[in-house]
């Protein structure tokens, strides 16, 4: 996994609370063998006009002006800045897959779906909540600010702005030391090995149906 | 000291290993495998020249690709196709206790093959990489969806690195009307706690209510819980649990079926246990319900009118509501009961078993789906709901009424396959998600059970299910 320890990066304001799943990546990009490329893809009936196939070049479709993503003054974008309940719907890994290719690295929102919060870090990404009073003083800030940044210190857990004000985070220490070292999470299970053998004889023993 | 949750007990009873913050290995006893979210999870184990720890906890079925109509024509679309294909391939080379390849006899939904083929058992951990795994909580089983990564780490070490949720009792009291089922228990849940109500919780659904549905409605209602944000939503076991499982291919034999039995039977809330959230619903107040707008909270009781944005004082609350009215081609104030409709859905894990297909044809029967609908499809969840659906007849009193007959799949709850909307066509489906562009990119979504569905059907509009 990507490891993740500071980020200065554009902030891309999307004004919609409960994003789903199937609005960040639809379901025809699923089709995909791969983990990648998912990028262009990025919240595809929302970004272009016309119906996304995969495999489609997007360098030659019709944008939809109006899209934040596609404004100007977003381009380059490293931090999405959103509403409630971002990333509900579906388990889709493709999620983060698609919003970590098109290069962002830290999504802050006032709450997330779960199964989403727990897909960003198995991909590199830091998602940060933070109250909605805070979230909606991002949001005024953003917009009226052009090259509006934020610098991410995942070490002390706080988020600055570029006035200076500066509040922090929460995270898991184990999230938080897995992140910023980039491990590998199988290979650390797998130091658990004996420790899952165990357990599987005791539950063998406890439920031997489980095992027949 | 308070007793514990169904929840605490499935927790505990599985925790490998926990380090100091809380996070924790859980051991995983059911993996349930779709074509669309394992490709990269066994590409990642091949990379790795890692191998499935256990590879008889498998349960494996392509679905969400997989054509509803002229199997023997294959899969046409050579991107899904390859994706199918994959799965076989990796089966083949990783192993599985059950494997439905498509056009097998016996392939459906992952979340409905499971539990029929006895795969699904009362204190279990289940995982998929899907969300609706939650369905499989019905039966007492700690169940709940995960990602593609989660998916490889749970093949290569049998154990998934998580977190304990706090705990939510979803108590349903009383009894419900004719003509209300699970789904609207399930949308009248949502619709009071939001579809983020559940964010970080697990929820037990508990009540006479609950105790009175069927397996499958159970399994209905617990398919829904990832609507209203959380990952798992649990049934404690009861006789009817063990009634519907008996017998089964995978289920408990011999001694270890009362083994089995004598374990489940502790498989319940203690009764002193305590909850970090108690909702309370009187089923005698539930309605039919129906989704009017993209998210599955956006839902009213048939006689309700669609809502006002004007009336709503929370601007991001008022924002929602005029951009789901502007997406769903709907003007405020008006009767549900006059939404017309373009194609009628019967089916997805949420409402395709037998029951489901049984109280759809009893709506139907005799009747004729209205000249003004496009297309009306059942699909059955899985061979062995098609056979018995046949074998009662059910086919017939679908296909005379003008429903199309088809192989089951996912289909047109997510639109993966050819079975999609068309940009602003309407849809009564008995499926999950009503979220834009969910049945098709322009589709329209609403909601319902599936006697809602077909007596929409039947009239061309939305009608009150009880009056007809």
């Amino acid at each position: 996994m990507k490891a993740f320890t500071t980020l200065n990066g554009l902030v891309c304001p999307l004004d919609r609370a409960n994003v789903d799943t199937d609005a960040i990546i639809p379901k025809q990009f699923l089709k995909s063998i791969k983990r990648s490329g998912f990028g262009p893809y990025l919240f595809d009936e929302w970004r272009y006009t016309n119906y996304g196939e995969p495999g489609m070049d997007c360098s030659t479709r019709p944008l939809n002006k109006d899209f934040v993503l596609n404004l100007p003054r977003y381009q380059g974008a490293q931090v999405l800045l959103a509403r409630d309940n971002f990333g509900c719907g579906s388990s889709r890994e493709h999620a983060p897959w698609a919003i970590e290719d098109q290069g962002f690295r830290v999504i802050i929102a006032p709450s997330f779906a779960d199964i989403f919060f727990s897909n960003c870090y198995k991909n590199g990404i830091l998602p940060i909540v933070a109250s909605s009073a805070q979230v909606d003083a991002l949001f005024k800030e953003c917009e009226a600010q052009e090259g509006y940044r934020l610098q991410v210190d995942l070490a002390s857990q706080t988020v600055t702005t570029p006035s200076g004000h500066s509040f922090t985070f929460d995270i898991t220490p184990t999230r938080k030391h897995n992140l910023l070292n980039g491990l590998d999470e199988i290979g650390l299970t797998l130091q658990h090995a004996d420790k899952i053998k165990a357990f599987e004889q005791k539950h063998q023993l406890a439920q031997p149906w489980l095992f027949a | 000291m308070a007793g514990k949750t169904l929840y605490d007990k499935l927790w505990e009873s599985h925790v490998v290993h926990e380090e100091a913050d809380g996070t924790s290995l859980i051991y995983i006893d059911r993996h349930l495998v779709h074509e669309v979210t394992s490709p990269q999870a066994f590409e990642g184990l091949r990379l790795a020249g890692r191998k499935p720890w256990r590879n008889n906890t498998i349960v494996a079925n392509p679905d969400h690709n997989t054509p509803t109509k002229d199997w023997d024509k294959g899969i046409e679309d050579p991107v899904s196709r390859l994706q199918v294909e994959t799965l076989d391939n990796n089966i083949k080379e990783f192993g599985a206790l059950v494997y439905f390849p498509f056009k097998n006899k016996d392939q459906g939904i992952i979340h409905v093959i499971g539990p029929e083929n006895g795969t699904t058992l009362p204190g279990m951990t289940v995982v998929c990489g899907d969300s609706h795994t939650s369905t499989h909580g019905a039966f007492g089983a700690l169940a709940h969806g995960i990602g593609t990564s989660e998916v490889e780490h749970v093949l290569a070490t049998q154990t998934l690195v998580a977190k304990k949720s706090k705990r939510m009792l979803v108590r349903v009291d009383g009894q419900l009307g004719t003509g209300v089922t699970a789904k609207d228990v399930a949308l009248a849940i949502i619709g009071k706690i939001g579809t983020a109500g559940g964010t970080g919780y697990a929820i037990e659904f508990g009540g006479e209510v609950i105790r009175a549905l069927t397996m499958e409605g159970r399994m209905t209602l617990c398919n829904m819980a990832i609507e209203a944000g959380a990952r798992a939503g649990i049934v404690a076991p009861d006789e009817k649990t063990a009634a519907y499982l008996e017998g089964r291919l995978h289920a408990p034999k011999g001694e270890y079926w009362a083994k089995a039995l004598a374990y489940w039977n502790t498989l319940k809330s203690d009764e002193d246990a305590e909850f970090d959230s108690v909702v309370v619903l009187n089923g005698a107040e539930i309605a039919p319900q129906v989704t009017w707008g993209t998210s599955p909270e956006q839902v009213l009781p048939i006689g309700a009118t669609v809502p006002d944005p004007a009336k709503e004082t929370d601007a991001t609350k008022r924002t929602s509501i005029e951009n789901a009215l502007k997406y769903m081609g709907l003007t405020a104030n008006t009767p549900i009961e006059q939404i017309q409709l373009d194609k009628i859905f019967i089916g997805s894990c949420t409402n395709s078993r037998i029951e489901d297909l049984r109280a759809a044809a009893k709506v139907a029967q005799g009747k004729k789906v209205a000249s003004s609908i496009k297309l009306a499809m059942v699909v059955p969840g899985s061979g062995q709901v098609k056979r018995q659906a046949e074998a009662e007849g059910l086919d017939k009193i679908f296909i005379e009424a003008g429903f199309e007959w088809r192989e089951p799949g996912c289909s047109m709850c997510l639109a993966m396959n050819a079975d999609r909307l068309s940009p602003g066509e309407r849809c009564a489906s008995t499926s999950n998600r009503n979220f834009e562009g969910r049945q098709g990119p322009g589709g329209r979504t609403h909601l319902v059970s599936p006697e809602m569905a077909a007596a929409a059907a039947i009239a061309g509009h939305f009608v009150d299910v009880r009056t007809v």
